[in-house]
């Protein structure tokens, strides 16, 4: 399986029509950003970040950069909660005015276009853009980087709090077969005592094959609650390759909730730096993942300061020839004593040509926390199929039962009731196809 | 009609063969204990009765209510009035106690073409059957037997019967592991159910629950058949002599 890295040449041309303007320092870092790509190029399954997940076939597909497409407004319909009386709709990269619906917010509340905010506060958009997405050893954070030019932009001032979800929609797509790639980017800056639920959803039409590298930033303040859900549902034929920053100060609360329906090819990091103390982070997620689709987790906490309570679910549904891969690191630095982490990874395995490696980093420098961490893989349980059915429910009816009470977990956690309903019925639409295709072949 | 005829039942499970040639026969209406050693294939006749995949029939017979009882599935089984109370009832996460009540009653009724019970007269009869049982609101909103005690899953156990109606009902050791208070509580709710249209099979291996689940026929197995059958006096004397001079005898 390894292959040889070919730095040279990624992507065609692509790289060479970056786009330009913005202030200096945007210039600048998109500049960085693409020289760190050329120097970092494509990781390969020789990198120990990547040693599940081969991506190098991204890099001879020659994408074009992603143009606006017609037909937006339809694109909406079908996923979950794009009805959303408070949306910020980010058409191939680029923010849709006529779309996005982002009237009666609190005072002071923005919720906008990225490239609006670098032209009209550029001295906020600096302070924190950049801030979390190190790009040394991350080349798709540095692709995004260099590319970056608009996407979505949400603030809240100190006590703001905004009742209404926040949702965040990144349409992909291509006119025509091109094969195009976008590179969102979110930044979410949460004052002092402030609290939203942001919702970022991926969608794209179900054949059409592109790529899309997102990067989301969070700030959460002293005292805040940000809950962020990320509703992925790309085209079964896209690149989804994504990575969520966020980081929290004294007393903050962040909570991260990652649904993985769509995508060929799927990474998410999560990167939680817990930088203040008292801080509370829950990161949970669930995936399903089925034909010859890849999910790819990896989500990192870092316990910087002391009194920081981690929770961090993730549970995975596979069929097919699925795979996926989960890598849950803990990070406990020397000064993050009283540190309260738990970590649960299941995957449920529906058929034998699935697989799943999974690994739970521990690396902790403290002498005084709580760490637990447990990871089970399986099939669903004998004993509790014949329970279910001697009380009169058919092998199906019990299956699907327990699949359900599997996901139930996580999606109660969705504090967003149209959101949670939207979600439960995709999901098991979705579930309903491949456990059909699972019972073919028994 | 008799309610089950078990006839010249051999049952193997994991290649051994542990029923060889049992014979039942119940009516409605009756109690019949089944007793014996541990070993002796008590929960064997439990679980091939309820259709448990590792319990393979090899030779033999079982007719409920005159039909071919092996030839159904265990949901069939179960939709057609035959319940079993597990020795060891299975936790199911994430599936709330009360939910999967409700889709296994509706599951029942939609196969007699009896009309879907809604969400009011479930309630309903959730809040009439489970005064007896003293099942509290909380065990019905938390996940199956997850985090229950052992009493508690024994009164769920019941419960389930209680809400279920079943025509035959089989109590796999009820009462093992159960304390004075929940072995009473369990037997009054079996007690409320005894009916001249419907038959228990109790398998325990203790006389302690007896005294309070009165039986009609008591019943020993040893060495996977019936090698003794009395009324209930059998039981006492069991208790007194122990299960040595049954395979004495």
């Amino acid at each position: 399986m390894t292959q040889v890295a070919e730095k040279p040449s990624v992507f065609g041309t692509a790289l060479d029509r970056r786009p330009q303007g913005g202030p200096r320092w945007l210039e600048d870092l998109r500049a960085r950003g693409a020289a760190r790509f050329a120097a970092l190029g494509i990781p390969t399954v020789r990198d120990e970040e990547w040693r599940f997940t081969n991506v190098t076939a991204l890099g001879s597909i020659d994408f074009v950069p992603a143009e606006q497409i017609s037909g937006a407004a339809e694109r909406l319909h079908g996923f979950a909660y794009t009805d959303a009386p408070v949306r910020a709709v980010i058409v191939n990269g680029r923010f849709d005015t006529t779309l996005s619906r982002t009237k009666g917010l609190p005072p002071g509340v923005q919720v906008g276009s990225l490239a609006a905010a670098l032209r009209d506060q550029a001295d906020i958009v600096q302070r924190y853009f950049g801030q979390l997405a190190d790009f040394t050893n991350r080349s798709f954070a540095a692709l995004n980087t260099a590319f970056v030019q608009d996407g979505a932009f949400v603030y809240l001032p100190d006590g703001a709090v905004v009742d209404a979800p926040i949702h965040i929609v990144y349409v992909a797509g291509a006119d025509g077969g091109l094969k195009v790639m976008a590179h969102p980017r979110t930044l979410v800056v949460a004052g002092a005592n402030s609290q939203a639920r942001i919702i970022e959803s991926y969608i794209g039409a179900p054949d059409e094959s592109y790529f899309t590298n997102a990067v989301s930033e969070i700030f959460v303040g002293d005292n805040a609650g940000i809950d962020h859900y990320k509703i992925q549902e790309e085209s079964l034929e896209a690149y989804h390759i994504a990575s969520l920053h966020a980081h929290t100060s004294r007393n903050s609360r962040f909570s991260s909730h990652s649904f993985t329906l769509g995508g060929r090819v799927v990474r998410n990091d999560v990167v939680a730096i817990l930088d203040g103390e008292g801080g509370d982070c829950t990161l949970n997620g669930l995936y399903l993942a089925d034909r010859e689709r890849l999910v790819d987790n990896h989500t990192t906490i870092d316990h910087a300061k002391p009194h920081c309570g981690s929770h961090e679910v993730y549970k995975g549904i596979l069929g097919g020839t699925s795979r996926a891969v989960f890598n849950g690191k803990i990070i406990v630095r020397q000064d993050a004593q009283k540190t309260d982490a738990k970590q649960t990874n299941r995957a449920l395995l529906l058929t034998d040509g699935a697989t799943i490696n999974t690994k739970p980093q521990l690396e902790i420098f403290a002498d005084d926390v709580k760490c637990t961490h447990g990871a089970a893989i399986g099939q669903l349980d004998e004993d509790a199929i014949f329970y279910l059915r001697a009380r009169g429910l058919t092998y199906g009816e019990a299956r699907d039962m327990l699949i359900h009470g599997f996901a139930a977990q996580v999606l109660e956690g969705v504090q967003v009731e149209p959101l949670r309903e939207a979600l439960e019925a995709e999901l098991f639409e979705q579930l309903a196809k491949d456990l059909a295709e699972v019972d073919l072949a028994r | 009609m008799s309610m089950l005829d078990v006839k010249n039942l051999h049952v193997t499970a994991e290649g051994k063969e542990i029923l060889k040639g049992l014979d039942l026969h119940v009516n409605p209406g009756e109690v019949h204990a089944i007793m014996g050693p541990n070993g002796s294939g008590k929960s064997t006749l439990a679980r091939a009765l309820s259709g448990h995949p590792q319990y393979a029939v090899t030779e033999g017979e079982v007719l409920f209510e005159g039909r071919d009882l092996l030839a159904m599935d265990p949901d069939e089984r179960a939709r057609e009035g035959v319940f079993m109370a597990f020795q060891y009832p299975v936790e199911i996460a994430g599936v709330i106690n009360a939910n999967f009540l409700k889709a296994a009653l509706n599951a029942k009724r939609k196969h007699l073409g009896q009309p879907e019970f809604d969400a009011m007269e479930f309630l309903q009869l959730v809040r009439e059957k489970s005064k007896l049982l003293e099942i509290e609101d909380s065990m019905l909103k938390r996940a199956v037997n997850e985090g229950f005690s052992g009493g508690e899953k024994k009164r769920n156990e019941i419960f389930h019967m209680a809400l279920l109606e079943p025509k035959l009902a089989i109590l796999d050791e009820t009462d093992s592991g159960l304390d004075i208070d929940a072995l009473k509580l369990v037997a009054a709710g079996v007690n409320a159910m005894r009916s001249p249209d419907r038959a228990f099979i109790v398998v325990t291996h203790y006389q302690r629950l007896l005294n309070y689940i009165v039986p009609d026929f008591v019943h020993v197995l040893s060495g996977g058949r019936i090698v003794k059958s009395g009324g209930k006096e059998l039981a006492l004397e069991l208790e007194a002599k122990g299960y040595g001079w049954i395979d004495a005898a």
